[in-house]
C-alpha cells in the first residue's frame, strides 16, 4: 500500500507562499513566510489540489511524494533510506548530488 | 586473522608515542594488510559480513552501523563505485580526525582500501580540513608511500573547506562534485548517488581504521572491548579545565571519571560537561562522577557521544555567557540554504540574548516556541542539534539563566570564552592515553 505526503525542499524554497494559498488544508507558513507542511498522508480528495500547488510553486520546491504505507516513526538518519518515491519529475533547478 | 594481540587500549594510537607512523612503522605495529578474497561478481566482500559481526558504528556522530552502510553501497546497480573517507571534521571542539590522519593515516588508508575492496570500489578520496596543515602534509606522504603496496585503490587528496555544516555527509559529496560545500536535499543518498553520481561509501575517518583492526583481527577481538550495543574502543576530544586536553582512545563505556584523569585531573570543579558537541547534549556536573561515555547511560538523558566530543566547564566559567557566544556562533554556522535554519536560529539567538542581558523572561518561552517551529525543516541536522544544545543548556543553567534575567551579568560573563569556537581551538595539544 501506498500513500503520498506533500514535502518541501527547503533549500529550494524561498517563501513564495503560493503552496499555503492553494493547499491551506495542508500548508501554513511560519512567521518568515516559509511552509510548514503536514507530514500527514493526503487524503485523496486533496491529492489535485497538492498536484496544483507543487506545479504553481515558482521555484519547484513543494514535492508530492508517494511511500510505502506509514513511513516508519524512527529517527532520520543520513543514510536510512524512506521508501520515497520522486513523483514530481526531476526540474532543472534541483540541486543533482 | 585472529591475533591474540592486546584486546586492550591502545588499538588505534598504538605505537603512536614516537610520533607519526609512517609506513613501515605501521605494519610493523599492526601487522600486513590482510588479503581478502576477492567479492564473487555481484556479491559484497566477506569483510562486510565480519564488519557487522563486530558490530562497527561510524563514528562521525550518527553512529550509523557501518556494515549496513557498505551492504547498501555494495548493493547499489551501478558502474564504479567511490570510497570517501571523512576527516573534514568541522566540529571545533573536535580533534581525533585530524589527530588520526596526522598521526596513525596507514591505518585509516588501510581500512579504506579493504572497504573499496570488499564493495568493489575503484578509488578512494581521502578529504581532510584545509585548516590543518599538519594532516594534509601527513595524508599526502602517507598516500605517496602507499605506491608500494599492491592492489591498491588508486588514493587522492582534497582539502575540504572549512565550516560546521562543511563536513556533513551531502556537503562533502557537493564540494567533490565541484559545488559549494553545503548540504544538498536528499534522497538521493549518498549511497546511491554521490560522488560523480556513483555509489559512494562516505564513512568518517576513524571508522575506516577500526575497520582496518577489525580486518586483522577480527569480530570477536573487537568486541572484547566496549559494551554489546557499541563495542570496541572509540577516540575522544577532551577539552576543558584539565592539566591534558587532547585527544584520547577509551573503551565504550568508560567513565568520564577515568578521561579526566587521564588526562591529569581537573583544575577547578566541573559544572557541567558537554558531550556531542554543538549539536550535543549538557548533563549536569552533579551527575560526572556516574557518567559513562555510554550511550545505554547517555540516550535516557537525550545525549548520545557523537563524534566523541567532551568537553568540561568548570565552575568559574559562565554557561550563560558561552551558550549566548556558541549559539551565535551556531545561528551564522548556517549553510543560509533552508529559511528556518537562516532565519529560526539568528532568532533564538537574540531571544538567549535578550534573556541573558536583558531579563526578559519571557524569552525563554519564546524560545522554546520557536524551537518547535523550526525543528525538523532543515535539510541537514544543523538547526535540531543546535536546538537539542539550547534546550539542554536552558535545563542543565536554569539557574544561571534565572538569576542573569533578575540581576543582568555576572562576574563570569567577561572571563575569555571556555568553550572551545574556531579561532580558540588552534593549536590544542594532541595526547593519547596511556
Amino acid at each position: 500500500m501506498t500513500s503520498r505526503h506533500v514535502r518541501v525542499n527547503p533549500i529550494a524554497c524561498e517563501a513564495h507562499g503560493m503552496c499555503a494559498e492553494l493547499l491551506p488544508e495542508m500548508i501554513e507558513l511560519d512567521e518568515w513566510g516559509y511552509p510548514i507542511v503536514d507530514g500527514k498522508a493526503l487524503a485523496p480528495a486533496l491529492a489535485a489540489h497538492a498536484e496544483r500547488a507543487a506545479a504553481a510553486c515558482p521555484t519547484f520546491a513543494l514535492l508530492v511524494d508517494r511511500r510505502q504505507t506509514p513511513p516508519p516513526a524512527r529517527e532520520r538518519t543520513d543514510t536510512g533510506a524512506q521508501g520515497v518515491r520522486r513523483r514530481v519529475p526531476r526540474r532543472p533547478h534541483e540541486p543533482r548530488a | 586473522m585472529s591475533a591474540p594481540a592486546a584486546a586492550r587500549l591502545p588499538r588505534l594510537l598504538a605505537g603512536v608515542e614516537g610520533g607519526p607512523l609512517d609506513l613501515e612503522a605501521h605494519l610493523a605495529i599492526h601487522g600486513p594488510v590482510p588479503v581478502q578474497p576477492k567479492p564473487r561478481r555481484g556479491r559484497a566482500g566477506e569483510l562486510i559480513d565480519t564488519v557487522e559481526e563486530a558490530g562497527l558504528r561510524g563514528r562521525g556522530g550518527a553512529g550509523f552501523p557501518t556494515a549496513l552502510k557498505l551492504h547498501a553501497v555494495a548493493g547499489a546497480r551501478a558502474r564504479g563505485r567511490t570510497v570517501v573517507v571523512n576527516a573534514a571534521e568541522g566540529e571545533p571542539a573536535s580533534g581525533k580526525d585530524q589527530a588520526l590522519v596526522s598521526i596513525a593515516p596507514h591505518l585509516v588508508l588501510d581500512g579504506a582500501a579493504l572497504a573499496a575492496q570488499a564493495i568493489s570500489a575503484s578509488e578512494v578520496i581521502l578529504c581532510v580540513s584545509e585548516d590543518s596543515p599538519q594532516s594534509l602534509r601527513a595524508a599526502t606522504a602517507a598516500i605517496s608511500e602507499r605506491r608500494s603496496l599492491n592492489g591498491e585503490p588508486a588514493i587522492s587528496l582534497a582539502a575540504a573547506p572549512s565550516g560546521y555544516v562543511a563536513g556533513q555527509e551531502s556537503a562533502l559529496v557537493s564540494f567533490l562534485n565541484g559545488n559549494a560545500a553545503k548540504p544538498v536535499f536528499t534522497p538521493p543518498m549518498t549511497f546511491e548517488r554521490g560522488v560523480r553520481g556513483r555509489p559512494t561509501l562516505l564513512s568518517n575517518a576513524e571508522t575506516f581504521a577500526h575497520l582496518a583492526l577489525i580486518a586483522r583481527h577480527g569480530a570477536a577481538w573487537y568486541r572484547a572491548l566496549g559494551t554489546a550495543e557499541h563495542p570496541g574502543s572509540t577516540l575522544v576530544t577532551l577539552s576543558g579545565p584539565v592539566d591534558h586536553p587532547g585527544v584520547y582512545e577509551i573503551e565504550h563505556g568508560a567513565t568520564v571519571r577515568s578521561l579526566i584523569d587521564a588526562a591529569g585531573g581537573e583544575r577547578e570543579g566541573i559544572r557541567a560537561i558537554l558531550v556531542g558537541g554543538y549539536a550535543g547534549t549538557w548533563i549536569d556536573g552533579a551527575e560526572l562522577e556516574a557518567m559513562t561515555l555510554d550511550d545505554g547511560w547517555l540516550v535516557p538523558r537525550q545525549a548520545s557521544t557523537g563524534a566523541g566530543v567532551v568537553i568540561l566547564l568548570g565552575e568559574s566559567a559562565c554557561g550563560v555567557a558561552e551558550m549566548v557566544r556558541v549559539a551565535r556562533w551556531l545561528a551564522e554556522e548556517s549553510a543560509g540554504q533552508c529559511g528556518p535554519c537562516v532565519h529560526g536560529l539568528a532568532a533564538v539567538s537574540e531571544r538567549l540574548e535578550d534573556l541573558a542581558w536583558r531579563g526578559d523572561a519571557d524569552s525563554e518561552r519564546e524560545v522554546s516556541r520557536l524551537a518547535a517551529v523550526i525543528r525538523g525543516r532543515g535539510a541537514c541536522r544543523h538547526p535540531d542539534g543546535t536546538l537539542r544544545l539550547i534546550s539542554s543548556a536552558l535545563g542543565v543553567f536554569a539557574e544561571e539563566w534565572a538569576d542573569h534575567a533578575r540581576h543582568g551579568p555576572c562576574d563570569a560573563c567577561a572571563a575569555p570564552p571556555a568553550l572551545p569556537l574556531p579561532d580558540v581551538v588552534r593549536g590544542m595539544a594532541l595526547e593519547e592515553a596511556s
